[in-house]
C-alpha cells in the first residue's frame, strides 16, 4: 500500500516543528478531509536555507510533507517553485487517484504559497 | 400466487460484484453513496438506445410516441411508488441536490421574506442546508438548525419548540447518510402545518431501504435520486404537492415547457412539464422505471430491514470488541433498522483507514460526508463509514471486520 520510506516518514516525520524567525510561513487546510499542514522557512540568497512544518492528516499528506520539507532544503527558490505535481508523484513513489492526489499535493501549495507571498512581500519592501 | 424470493438470492443480477480488485471479491460496502445495477436496469437502459430511442413529447411519429408512452409510464409508476395523488406531483430532476435547489428558486426565494424562518436540522447533507443559507442570505429570512443530541437523534422537543409562526418552510433529511439516524418526520411535519409552515424531505437515503408515502409523511415537497436506488445516475425526482403548485415560478425556461410563445413573451405548460425544460435524460428516466420493476419485484421493504440490521448489528457488535474504535450514530436503532455505521479509528486517519481496506477490496466512504457541520459538531474531521444493501452479505461483514482487526493491531497504523 504505503511505501516503506512513505510510512518511515509518517511515523518519524524530518524537520517537523516551528522556526522562531521564519522568512515566510503558510498552512494548508483540506476542509474535505482535514488534511493540514504547514511549513516555516528561511531564505538566504535565494536559496531555503531552513525549513520546519507541522501538521496532522492521513499518511499521504503528512509523509509528503516531510519528504517535501527534506526534499528542498538548500534548494533555490525557482528550482521549488517550478515542482509540480509530477514531482511530487516521483518523490513520493506511488502512483495515486485524483482523490488521493489532493492530499499528495497540500504540502507542496503550502510551501508554494508562503514562498510567493515571500517573494511579493520583498518586492514592495 | 406470489413467488417470495429470498433477498440473498438477488446478488447474481449484479453483475459488478463479481468485479475482483487485485484478486480480491469486490466487497462493496459504499450503498449511501451510490448503488449498484441489476442486469434489468442495464439492459432496459440500452434497450431504448437500441430499439426506441427518440425525443419524447414533441411529435407523432411511431417511435416517438412509444417514446413517450414509456417515459410517462414511468411518471404515473413513481406516483404510485410514493403514493403521490396524481403524477403530475412528479418532476424529474437530475437529482436530489436539483429537486433541492428548485424548490428554493421556484417556491422559497418568493415566498420567504425577511424576518422569516426557514428550519433545518443540524443533520442535514450539505444539499439541503446550502441552498437554504442562500435563500436567507438573499431574502433577509433567517436559518433555524434543530440541535442533534449527543446520541445522533436530533432534539425533538426544540424541533417543535423552533417552529412559530415565523416558520415558513422546515426542510428536513429523512435518514442521515452519516448516522444513519432516522427523523420522525411525520411528526414535524404536523407541527410545521399547524404553523403554516410547508416541508421540504430529502429523501435520499431512505428511499431505497422503506416505504415512502408522502401522504403519511405530510411532505409538501420530497426529493430522491435514481442512483441510490439501482437506477442509473443523472436522474432522480422532486415531488412537489398539488396545492403548492400555484405558487410555483419555472425554475428553468426553454423548450418543452413552452405553452405558447411569441418573441415579447410565452405561456407556460403546468406542471410537470412547467419544471422539466429541454430534453429530459429519458433512457435514465427508463432506467429509474426499470430500478422501481426490481425493487417491487424482488426486495421486499420488510425483509430488506431485517437483512441490513442483521448486516449492522453484526458490524457493530464486531467493532465494538477492537480497541482504537470508536461507533457513531444510534446505535440501537441501527442494530434494529440502520442499514449503515460510521466510525472513527483513534490515531489512524479516515483516508488511511480506507486506502487500508482498499487493499483487500473492500469499498468504505472515509471523509465528512457532506455534512461538514455535523462532522464538526461529532468533534470529527473525516469519519469511516460502511453502508449496506440488499445484494450484501454476512460474508462479506466478516471480511471487513478480520480486515479491520489487523488494522487496528498493525503497529505501520498506530497499533500496538
Amino acid at each position: 500500500m504505503y511505501q516503506e520510506e512513505l510510512l518511515n516518514h509518517y511515523h518519524r516525520p524530518r524537520n517537523q516543528g516551528r522556526l522562531e524567525h521564519p522568512d515566510f510561513s503558510c498552512s494548508r487546510l483540506n476542509p474535505l478531509c482535514g488534511d493540514q499542514v504547514m511549513y516555516e522557512g528561511a531564505i538566504s540568497d535565494g536559496t531555503i536555507s531552513d525549513l520546519k512544518f507541522t501538521g496532522s492528516g492521513c499518511v499521504i499528506s503528512q509523509a509528503t510533507a516531510s519528504l517535501l520539507g527534506e526534499h528542498v532544503r538548500g534548494k533555490k527558490i525557482e528550482t521549488v517553485l517550478s515542482l509540480d505535481k509530477v514531482a511530487v508523484l516521483s518523490l513520493i513513489g506511488i502512483s495515486l487517484g485524483p482523490t488521493r492526489m489532493q492530499c499528495a499535493l497540500l504540502p507542496l501549495e503550502a510551501l508554494q504559497q508562503g514562498i510567493n507571498e515571500y517573494l511579493k512581500r520583498s518586492i514592495n519592501a | 400466487m406470489n413467488e417470495k424470493r429470498p433477498i440473498a438470492t438477488i446478488r447474481p443480477d449484479f453483475p459488478i460484484l463479481t468485479t475482483t480488485v487485485d484478486g480480491h471479491p469486490l466487497v462493496y460496502l459504499d450503498n449511501a453513496a451510490t448503488t449498484h445495477k441489476p442486469q434489468g436496469v442495464i439492459d432496459a437502459i440500452t434497450n431504448f438506445y437500441r430499439f426506441h430511442n427518440a425525443n419524447i413529447h414533441r411529435t407523432v411519429y411511431r417511435l416517438a410516441e412509444t417514446a413517450t408512452e414509456q417515459f410517462e409510464a414511468v411518471r404515473e409508476k413513481v406516483a404510485r411508488f410514493i403514493h403521490a395523488q396524481d403524477s403530475c406531483e412528479i418532476i424529474f430532476t437530475k437529482g436530489t441536490t436539483e429537486g433541492i435547489n428548485l424548490v428554493a428558486q421556484s417556491w422559497a426565494r418568493h415566498h420567504v421574506k425577511a424576518g422569516d424562518e426557514i428550519l433545518v436540522s443540524g443533520l442535514e447533507h450539505h444539499s439541503n442546508l446550502i441552498p437554504w443559507q442562500q435563500v436567507c442570505k438573499e431574502t433577509g429570512a433567517v436559518l433555524r438548525i434543530i440541535p442533534v443530541l449527543a446520541d445522533g437523534t436530533l432534539d425533538m422537543a426544540k424541533a417543535h419548540e423552533l417552529m412559530t409562526g415565523k416558520t415558513k418552510l422546515l426542510a428536513i433529511i429523512h435518514v442521515s447518510n452519516m448516522l444513519g439516524t432516522q427523523v420522525d418526520v411525520a411528526s414535524l411535519s404536523r407541527r410545521a402545518h399547524e404553523v403554516g409552515a410547508r416541508v421540504l424531505v430529502d429523501a435520499a437515503q431512505s428511499i431505497a431501504h422503506q416505504p415512502i408515502n408522502v401522504t403519511a409523511l405530510g411532505c409538501d415537497f420530497l426529493a430522491f435520486s435514481g442512483h441510490k436506488m439501482l437506477g442509473p445516475t443523472g436522474v432522480g425526482v422532486l415531488y412537489i404537492n398539488r396545492s403548492v403548485h400555484d405558487q410555483m415560478t419555472p425554475y428553468q425556461y426553454g423548450g418543452g415547457m413552452i405553452m405558447e410563445a411569441t418573441y415579447d413573451g410565452a405561456r407556460f405548460l403546468t406542471a410537470p412539464r412547467q419544471f422539466e425544460a429541454g430534453t429530459p435524460h429519458i433512457a435514465g428516466v427508463i432506467g429509474l422505471g426499470a430500478a422501481l420493476d426490481y425493487i417491487q419485484k424482488n426486495i421486499p421493504f420488510d425483509e430488506l430491514r431485517k437483512h441490513e440490521a442483521a448486516l449492522v448489528k453484526r458490524t457493530i457488535a464486531g467493532l465494538s470488541c477492537m480497541p482504537r474504535i470508536r461507533l457513531l450514530g444510534p446505535l440501537d436503532h441501527l442494530a434494529t433498522q440502520g442499514h449503515l455505521i460510521s466510525f472513527v479509528v483513534e490515531g489512524m486517519h479516515a483516508h488511511d483507514v480506507a486506502a487500508y481496506c482498499d487493499r483487500f477490496g473492500i469499498c468504505i466512504r472515509a471523509g465528512h460526508h457532506c455534512a461538514q457541520p455535523l462532522a464538526r459538531q461529532l468533534g470529527v474531521d473525516a469519519a469511516a463509514r460502511i453502508s449496506f444493501y440488499a445484494y450484501n452479505t454476512m460474508q462479506e461483514v466478516e471480511i471487513v471486520l478480520e480486515v479491520l482487526e489487523r488494522m487496528v493491531a498493525d503497529p505501520l497504523y498506530g497499533g500496538r
